[in-house]
């Protein structure tokens, strides 16, 4: 019965919805620019450490009070988003409580806690042996070249556990819009699977109906998962198989 | 090697049967002078923790059987539910009275009504609206502590700077939105300059064209937000039909939704959300009221414990929040009160209802709400309670909660989500996604399909459910 009820339950598609939204733009956008940072921090640069250090710190910030800072760097009127989008002449929209850009607020802000995944890559492009990139340079391949037909098959698996990650994390977000989005926010733009999830247990006492959520999305998280697999499959080297 | 083995194999059972025991329930605990423990879970800290912990101590002081200990719990709502289907609840604790309708009928309380009658506690002690909270069918499921009404709250020297009478009220909704409005102020761009004007001195080509900031609202329905749904009591309607009919979409929500709406559209939907946005959070000298940002606002008795703390210079009013038809409702109010209870499967339910008791009689009763600064819940208080009160505007408080049109959130267990989804379609209305007629279908729709399927369950284990209660034995 509750997964009938949740089949006509048009804020549970919403919740779907949003959340796949969110995933579709926040693990792409996240996985390149750690790739980016990563590849940066990996070149011979002067205070390297430092900037290792700066960009893994974020990841360390408790969610909930990094969530507390967002608010206020995002507030339409004092916020530290607008001040600066004011400075190059753009009025910038009032992030939290106008229901178009709610979503791209939570997806800008997810790119705060990518430290993790740019450790994770850096490990991997350590790990990437120099006499590929000599053999590659002896044939005279450039720069972009070494990353396209070295750097990136090399790591292609720690790609590919990275997006894994992703998925599971950004099914799963819910500390984020729960603080930030009291209601799922204007016209239930920033309602994420999780938080209705919450609300159906924990608010409205729906506690059935929250477990029967609670399989659909591990069911969706292994489907995704194991569709994630199959499409990669052909891109992923694993060195040492 | 071999041992390394053994010794994890023995660590993880010690482990496995620890995290085991743990599951089981406690047994009883004494104090050093006999006394036995029982524990009480409360929702308040800060000053209504301490106001609730003199009780406590006096209770303690009072004999030598049982020794309250009182433990403050954040969330303790859904804490509760879980320790109590765990079937490890406190003895007793502390609820929000809207909770009580849906946690009884979810089996999470024990019905008092025969413990009441052995100690003599009777219904008719207390403010019919504050013991019809602890009621739900037929049963009552806790006994009031600290009660709260609301009431309109403005801020006399805007009042006299805009040219109000300070002193006086608005006495309908008409006159709130124009009163509204001459305390209204706005920054617009006039002949290359910025300039501060009052929205009534606002040209009717600059009022149409919205282009202008907002430096001060006389009132805005949406701050604080937390009676929102609610504002179809002040058009004289309800929310619920029985307790099984949603009015969501009654002409009396719909008039409210419309005025609620009407604010936007005069102030400008872009400038009402900047201008909002800027607001503080509640508990702080930044609270739109409390900054001056807001001249009047909807708020309970305990809006004067915040004044006193945040804003100790301000000249303030609290009266009736004015109706639609203030001649046939003239003090329209939402009554709430903090309930004590004792859960399903509590281990000393007696000596929790002897706590209990202990909080209802007057003067202890008495002691709570003076140190939460709030009324008494009971009938009967002392001569000087009024006067010797701290908020000036108590007495407008009291007459709130004895008021005809004393409302309450509807008795349904379906409120949380009715609210909720009332809270939407009132967000949608005031950034103009949406008609009133419009959200207001929608929210008919789901919840009262919603209110069906528990009216179904209902119907399944009605029978069942108050022979159950009718012959509980606790006490």
């Amino acid at each position: 019965m509750n997964y009938v009820d949740m089949f006509f339950d048009e804020v549970f598609w919403k919740a779907l919805w949003n959340t796949l939204k969110f995933s579709m733009f926040a693990i792409p956008l996240g996985m390149v620019v750690s790739l980016l940072v990563a590849v940066m921090l990996n070149q011979q640069i002067v205070g390297r450490p430092m900037f290792r250090t700066i960009y893994f710190l974020p990841s360390l910030v408790p969610i909930i009070a990094s969530s507390m800072i967002w608010m206020w760097l995002f507030n339409g009127q004092h916020g530290l988003v607008n001040f600066g989008l004011d400075k190059i002449g753009i009025d910038g929209p009032n992030w939290l409580n106008d229901a178009r850009w709610a979503m791209p607020s939570l997806i800008l802000m997810s790119l705060w806690g990518v430290g993790n995944q740019i450790v994770i890559y850096l490990a991997a492009l350590q790990d990437v042996p120099r006499h590929l990139y000599e053999s590659a340079e002896l044939d005279g391949a450039n720069g972009l070249q070494r990353l396209l037909h070295v750097t990136m098959p090399m790591i292609s698996p720690v790609i590919y556990f990275n997006m894994v990650m992703g998925i599971i994390g950004s099914i799963q977000v819910f500390v984020q819009p729960f603080i930030m989005f009291p209601n799922g926010g204007p016209d239930r733009s920033a309602l994420f699977f999780a938080v209705y999830l919450y609300d159906n247990a924990f608010s409205f006492l729906n506690m059935g109906y929250a477990c029967a959520m609670a399989w659909v999305m591990f069911l969706i998280v292994l489907g995704l998962t194991l569709l994630a697999t199959q499409l990669t499959k052909r891109f992923v080297h694993y060195a040492g198989a | 090697m071999r041992i390394n083995k053994c010794l994890v194999l023995i660590i993880g059972l010690i482990g496995l049967m620890t995290s085991m025991l743990s599951g089981c329930g406690e047994s009883d605990r004494y104090t050093d002078d006999g006394k036995l423990v029982i524990q009480y879970w409360e929702k308040w800290t800060g000053f209504e923790y301490d106001a609730m912990k003199a009780v406590v101590d006096k209770y303690n002081e009072s004999q030598d059987k049982v020794f309250v200990e009182m433990l403050p719990v954040s969330q303790l709502d859904s804490k509760l539910l879980l320790a109590t289907a765990g079937g490890n609840p406190p003895d007793v604790s502390g609820l929000w009275s809207y909770l009580v309708k849906t946690f009884s009928e979810k089996g999470a309380l024990t019905p008092l009504d025969k413990a009441m009658a052995k100690r003599g506690i009777s219904t008719d002690d207390y403010i019919p609206v504050l013991i019809d909270l602890c009621q739900h069918r037929g049963f009552t499921w806790g006994l009031p502590a600290t009660p709260a009404t609301i009431a309109l709250h403005w801020n006399k020297k805007l009042f006299r700077e805009s040219g109000l009478d300070p002193n006086m009220a608005p006495q309908s909704l008409e006159e709130l939105d124009a009163m509204s409005d001459a305390l209204t102020i706005v920054r617009i761009e006039r002949e290359g300059k910025d300039v501060e004007v009052r929205f009534t001195d606002l040209t009717d080509t600059e009022k149409e064209a919205k282009n202008f900031d907002l430096v001060r609202v006389g009132h805005l329905p949406h701050v604080p937000g937390w009676f929102n749904t609610m504002w179809v009591y002040w058009f004289d309607g309800d929310l619920l039909e029985g307790d099984r009919k949603i009015l969501a979409d009654s002409p009396e929500n719909l008039a409210a939704l419309a005025w609620y709406r009407s604010y936007t559209e005069k102030l400008g939907v872009k400038n009402v959300q900047q201008f909002a946005a800027g607001f503080g959070n509640f508990a702080s000298p930044q609270d739109a009221f409390l900054s001056g940002k807001v001249a009047m606002v909807i708020q309970g008795v305990w809006m004067h414990n915040f004044i006193e703390k945040y804003a100790p210079s301000m000249e303030w009013a609290a009266a009736p929040f004015p109706s639609v038809n203030p001649k046939k409702t003239p003090f329209v109010t939402i009554a709430e009160c903090d309930t004590l209870v004792v859960p399903k499967g509590a281990k000393h339910p007696e000596e929790a209802f002897d706590f209990i008791a202990f909080v209802q009689k007057q003067e202890n009763m008495e002691l709570l709400c003076m140190g939460q600064k709030k009324f008494s819940p009971l009938k009967k208080v002392s001569d000087d309670f009024v006067s010797s009160h701290p908020n000036p505007y108590i007495q407008t408080f009291i007459d709130g909660a004895w008021s005809k049109d004393a409302k309450t959130v509807p008795k349904s267990p379906i409120w949380k989500e009715y609210t909720s989804e009332m809270g939407v379609g009132y967000e949608q209305v005031l950034s103009l996604r949406k008609t009133p007629e419009d959200a207001a279908k929608s929210v008919q729709e789901r919840i009262q399909r919603k209110l069906d399927g528990m009216v179904r369950r209902w119907d399944a284990v009605k029978t069942e459910r108050l022979e159950q209660w009718a012959n509980d034995d606790t006490f």
